[in-house]
C-alpha cells in the first residue's frame, strides 16, 4: 500500500477547506450576478478536488482508482448537460412551433 | 435409466451441487454457482408470470372490440406485462444467471469478488419481486412500464407504489451485480487472463456492468421521486403547481435507454461465444467485438431522446438525439458482421444452441434496422407509439435476448447440472420458438405503420387478420418455451451425463467437471492462450 | 476435501481476515477499495439525479428560486459546512490511525467523527423545526404558507420539496455513515485492526469524505444562490 499523508498535510487541507467555507459565504453576499453561480460552483469543485485527491488520497492512488473517481463526475456532466441540451434550446424554436 | 447403460466411472464427483444438501446450504450459499441457480428459478417464475399477462394482451387482441375486459384492466395487462418482464426478467436474466455462473469461472477466479454480496443481491431481486407481485395481487398497476407522470404521480388510482417500491429495489439487485463483476474483472483474473484474453462474454457481462452502476441509481431517484409525490400529494411533475412532466421523461429514460443495453449486451457475449464453439474457429476481430461492447455501453448513455420526439422536447434536442441514435447502431452491426465473419469458413455444426444463434443474428438484425427507422425524426412522428414500436423492441428483446438466454442455457446446461438435455426436443422447441416468435411478431410490424396505436386494447376492424395471426403467434411461441423447461428438468434426473466438455469448446470453464467443484479449479489455472483458440485443437468436429 | 487454497498464497502465512476466494490480502484490500469506489460512482449518479432535476427547476423559475433563498439560514448551512469538513479531518486522521496501527489514536478519531456527524444532525434538525414554524414544510400535510411571495406560492412548493429530498436523503446518508462509524469503533475495541488489516476503516473513510463532497455542493446550490437579491 502506498504513503501515508503526513498529520500535517491533513491538517493544511482543513485550514484550507475552512478559510474556502468562510470565503463562499461571504461572497455570497456580493451581488455579482450571474458570476456568483459561477464562483460558488468553483470554489465548491476546488473544495471536493481537494478532499478527494488528500482525503480519500486518490492523489496516491492507481491510475484505475482515478478513471472511476472521474468516471462519476463525468457520467453527471452527461446527465446535466443532455438535460441542458433540450432546456436551453427550447427558446430558440420560433414561435408556436413543434418543428 | 439401466445401470448397464450408465458409465461405471461417472461416479458422483464431489461437485457445487452435491456438496451440501438442505434448504440451508442453498440460501446461505455464497457460492457463485448456487446463487446463479436461485436466479435461474425466479427468473423463469418472472418470465412465466410475465408471459400470463402477455397471453391476456393476445386474448383481448383476437377481436377489434373492446369485449374481454375494459380499458383499465387491459392497461393492467400491458403495464404488468412490461414491469414483469424489464425489471424482474431481462435486466437481471443473463448477468445473474450465466453471468454468475460463467463469469469467475472463465477469468479462472474461485468466485465472484463480493460473494456475501452477491447473495445480498439475490435476496434483494425476491424482496422487490415481492413487492411488484404485491400490486399484481392488491389489483395492479396501469401507467404503463414507463410511470409516466403525472398519471401516475397523481391521476392514477392503482397501486403505483407498490410497484415503484418493487423496481426501485430490484434497481440495488442491478447495481450490486454489476458491481460485483466490474470489480472480480478488474481484480481477480487468473495469471496469463490478461485483457486481451478475456472472452467477450465476459467483456460483454463488464460493459454490462458499467451501464448498471452507472444508470440504474437515476431511475431509482426518478421512481423515488414519484412516489414521493403519490404519497404527500405534492406536486414535483404536476403541472398544475409548475412540474415539468418532461423533466420526469428525461429522468426515466436517462437509465431505461441504457437499460436496453443492459437487456442486449449480455446476450450479444453468449452469441460469441456460440458462434466460436460451433464454428471451430475463433471469433474474427476481437478487439472490435471486444471494444463495440464498450462502445454500446458509452454512447447508449447519449440518446434516450429518441423515445421522447412527439413529447414537446425542443427540436434542437430531437435532432441531437436522432444523429447519435444512428451512431450507436455501428457498434451493434460490427459484431453482426464479425459473427459472419468468423462463420464463413469455418466448420458449422447445427446442434440447438447454434440454431439459437442463428435466429439470434437474423431477428436481431431485423430489430435492430427498425430501430434506425424509428430513430429518425420524420418517420418516428408517423410510427410512434404503434405497434411497429412494440414489433421493433420484442424483436430485439424477445427475438435478440430470449433467444441468446435459451441458446446460452442450452450451451452451457451440461456445465451447470452436469447432464444433457434431449437434443431433439431441443431443435423442436428452437423451431417453435423461432416460427412463433416471428408469426406473432412480424404482423405488428404491418400493424403500427398501417396505424394501430400501442396499449389500445380495441382496434379499427380491418386490423384483425393480422392480430388473430399475431395471437396464433403467441401460443405457438409459448409452446416452444413450455418444451424447455419440462425438459431441462426431465434432464436433471433422467438426462444422460455429461462429460467435462461435450460440445469440445475453448474455455476455463469447461476444463472442469461437469458439475463444476465448489471452487472451480484444484488448482489456479495459468493462461497462455489467446480466447477461442480452436486452431489448436487437433479433432474438428463436435462429439 | 481438497485444499482450497490457491498454490500462490502461502497457506500457513496467511492472515486470519483473507477471505478465501482471494489470493492475498493485498488483492482482498485492492478489491474492497475498488468496490466502494464503485459504490460512490451509483451514489453520484443517485444524487446526480436530484441535482439535475433541481437545476432544471431553478432554470425555469429564478424568481421563484431567488425568494426561496430567503428562508434558508445560511449561518447554519454554513455551520454544517465547517462541521462536516473537520469531520472528514478526524475520519482522515482515523484511517491514518488505522494504516499505522495506533489504536488508540483510531478510536479518539473515530469518536471525533460520529460526534461532529451528530452535531451535524442535531443543527439539521434546528433547521428543520424552523421550516416547520415558518410553514414552509409542503411534504407533510401540506404544512405551506407562502403568503409573503403569493405569485411564487406554487412553484415554490417545488423548490421546497427538493430542499427536503436533497438534504433529506443526505441525512439518511449520514444516518448510515453513524452507524457504519459505530460499527467500525466496536470492531476497533475488538482489536481487530492493525497495520496489515484496516480495510474497513478504509471504505468507511472513503464512504463518509463521499457524503461530506454531496454537502459541499448542497450548500451552495440550496443556501448561497440568489441571497444578494433582497426580495423581503
Amino acid at each position: 500500500m502506498h504513503s501515508i499523508p503526513s498529520v500535517r498535510t491533513y491538517v493544511t487541507i482543513w485550514v484550507i477547506l475552512t478559510v474556502m467555507t468562510f470565503v463562499t459565504y461571504y461572497v455570497a453576499q456580493v451581488e455579482l450576478g450571474a458570476w456568483n453561480i459561477v464562483v460558488a460552483l468553483l470554489i465548491a469543485f476546488f473544495k471536493m478536488m481537494l478532499v478527494i485527491l488528500f482525503f480519500m488520497n486518490v492523489k496516491a492512488d492507481s491510475p484505475l482508482t482515478k478513471l472511476f473517481a472521474g468516471a462519476g463526475f463525468f457520467w453527471l456532466i452527461l446527465l446535466l448537460g443532455q438535460f441542458f441540451v433540450d432546456y436551453l434550446t427550447r427558446s430558440w424554436m420560433p414561435e408556436g412551433k413543434m418543428w | 435409466m439401466s445401470t448397464v447403460l450408465q458409465d461405471p466411472r461417472a461416479v458422483e464427483t464431489p461437485n457445487y451441487l452435491n456438496q451440501e444438501y438442505g434448504w440451508k446450504s442453498w440460501l446461505f450459499t455464497k457460492d457463485h454457482k448456487r446463487i446463479a441457480v436461485l436466479y435461474i428459478i425466479s427468473i423463469t417464475a418472472m418470465f412465466f408470470i410475465g408471459g400470463i399477462f402477455a397471453s391476456l394482451i393476445r386474448v383481448e387482441l383476437l377481436t377489434p372490440q373492446g369485449d374481454l375486459v375494459n380499458s383499465d384492466t387491459y392497461n393492467k395487462f400491458f403495464t404488468m406485462h412490461g414491469i414483469v418482464m424489464v425489471f424482474f426478467f431481462l435486466i437481471p436474466s443473463i448477468p445473474a444467471t450465466l453471468g454468475n455462473f460463467f463469469v469467475p469461472m472463465m477469468i479462472g477466479a474461485k468466485d465472484l469478488a463480493f460473494p456475501r454480496i452477491n447473495l445480498l443481491s439475490w435476496y434483494i431481486y425476491i424482496a422487490g419481486a415481492a413487492f411488484a407481485l404485491a400490486a399484481i395481487v392488491l389489483g395492479g398497476v396501469d401507467t404503463g412500464w414507463t410511470f409516466y407522470t403525472p398519471f401516475s404521480s397523481t391521476y392514477s388510482n392503482t397501486f403505483v407504489i407498490t410497484a415503484a417500491v418493487g423496481v426501485f429495489i430490484a434497481g440495488f439487485s442491478s447495481i450490486l451485480t454489476g458491481l460485483n463483476f466490474i470489480v472480480t474483472v478488474h481484480k481477480m483474473r487468473a495469471p496469463g487472463m490478461t485483457w486481451g484474453r478475456l472472452p467477450l462474454f465476459v467483456w460483454a457481462n463488464y460493459a454490462t456492468s458499467l451501464i448498471q452502476v452507472l444508470g440504474t441509481p437515476v431511475v431509482a431517484i426518478t421512481l423515488a421521486l414519484v412516489g414521493l409525490e403519490r404519497a404527500f400529494h405534492i406536486g414535483i411533475f404536476d403541472p398544475a403547481i409548475g412540474g415539468d412532466p418532461i423533466l420526469f421523461q428525461h429522468m426515466f429514460w436517462f437509465y431505461s435507454h441504457p437499460a436496453v443495453y443492459i437487456m442486449i449486451l449480455p446476450g450479444m457475449g453468449v452469441i460469441s461465444e456460440l458462434v466460436t464453439c460451433f464454428s471451430r474457429k475463433g471469433i474474427f476481430g476481437y478487439p472490435f467485438v471486444a471494444g463495440s461492447s464498450l462502445g454500446i455501453a458509452i454512447i447508449g448513455f447519449l440518446v434516450w431522446g429518441h423515445h421522447m420526439f412527439v413529447t414537446g422536447m425542443s427540436m434542437y434536442a430531437s435532432l441531437y438525439f436522432s444523429l447519435l441514435s444512428f451512431l450507436v447502431a455501428v457498434p451493434s452491426a460490427i459484431k453482426v458482421f464479425n459473427w459472419t465473419a468468423t462463420m464463413f469458413r469455418g466448420s458449422i455444426s447445427f446442434d440447438t444452441p447454434m440454431l439459437y444463434a442463428f435466429g439470434f443474428i437474423g431477428l436481431f438484425t431485423i430489430g435492430g434496422l427498425t430501430g434506425l427507422f424509428l430513430a429518425t425524426l420524420g418517420v418516428d412522428v408517423h410510427v410512434t407509439d404503434t405497434y411497429f414500436v412494440v414489433a421493433h423492441f420484442h424483436y430485439v428483446m424477445v427475438g435478440g435476448m430470449v433467444l441468446a438466454y435459451l441458446g446460452g442455457m442450452h450451451f452451457w446446461w451440461p456445465k451447470i447440472s452436469g447432464r444433457l438435455y434431449p437434443e431433439g426436443w431441443a431443435k423442436f422447441a428452437c423451431l417453435l420458438v423461432f416460427a412463433g416468435f416471428n408469426l406473432t411478431f412480424f404482423p405488428q410490424f404491418i400493424l403500427g405503420y398501417l396505424g394501430q396505436p400501442r396499449r389500445y386494447h380495441a382496434y379499427a376492424p380491418e386490423f384483425q387478420v393480422l392480430n388473430v395471426m399475431s395471437t396464433a403467434g403467441a401460443s405457438i411461441l409459448g409452446l416452444g418455451y413450455i418444451i424447455p423447461l419440462i425438459y431441462f428438468l426431465w434432464s436433471m434426473k433422467y438426462g444422460p451425463k455429461a462429460g467435462n466438455n461435450p460440445w469440445r469448446a475453448k474455455g476455463l470453464e469447461w476444463e472442469t467437471t461437469s458439475p463444476p467443484p465448489t471452487f472451480n479449479f484444484e488448482k489456479t489455472p495459468i493462461v497462455t492462450e489467446e480466447a477461442y483458440a480452436y486452431h489448436n485443437q487437433k479433432e474438428t468436429h463436435v462429439g | 476435501m481438497a485444499d482450497t487454497h490457491s498454490t500462490v498464497a502461502e497457506h500457513a502465512e496467511h492472515s486470519p481476515h483473507l477471505r478465501h476466494h482471494f489470493d492475498d490480502m493485498a488483492q482482498q484490500f485492492d478489491s474492497a477499495t475498488l468496490g466502494m469506489w464503485v459504490f460512490l460512482l451509483t451514489e453520484i449518479m443517485f444524487f446526480g439525479g436530484m441535482f439535475g432535476a433541481y437545476t432544471v427547476y431553478r432554470a425555469m423559475y429564478p424568481g421563484a428560486f431567488a425568494s426561496t433563498s430567503q428562508f434558508m439560514n445560511p449561518f447554519y448551512g454554513a455551520l454544517n459546512t465547517a462541521v462536516l469538513i473537520v469531520s472528514s479531518l478526524t475520519m482522515a486522521l482515523a484511517v491514518r490511525a488505522a494504516r499505522l496501527g495506533e489504536q488508540k489514536a483510531l478510536q479518539l478519531f473515530l469518536v471525533f467523527t460520529m460526534i461532529f456527524g451528530t452535531a451535524f444532525l442535531v443543527i439539521k434538525g434546528f433547521e428543520y423545526h424552523e421550516h416547520w414554524v415558518d410553514m414552509k414544510v409542503p411534504i407533510i400535510g401540506g404544512h405551506w404558507d407562502y403568503s409573503e411571495f403569493p405569485q411564487f406560492a406554487r412553484q415554490a412548493q417545488i423548490m421546497f420539496c427538493f430542499y427536503f429530498f436533497m438534504t433529506g436523503f443526505h441525512a439518511l446518508h449520514m444516518v448510515v455513515g453513524l452507524g457504519l462509524m459505530t460499527t467500525i469503533f466496536i470492531m476497533a475495541r475488538r482489536g481487530t485492526f492493525s497495520s496489515s488489516y484496516f480495510t474497513p476503516v478504509e471504505v468507511s473513510g472513503l464512504y463518509w469524505h463521499f457524503v461530506d463532497i454531496v454537502w459541499i455542493f448542497l450548500f451552495p446550490l440550496l443556501y448561497l444562490i440568489g441571497r444578494t437579491k433582497k426580495l423581503i
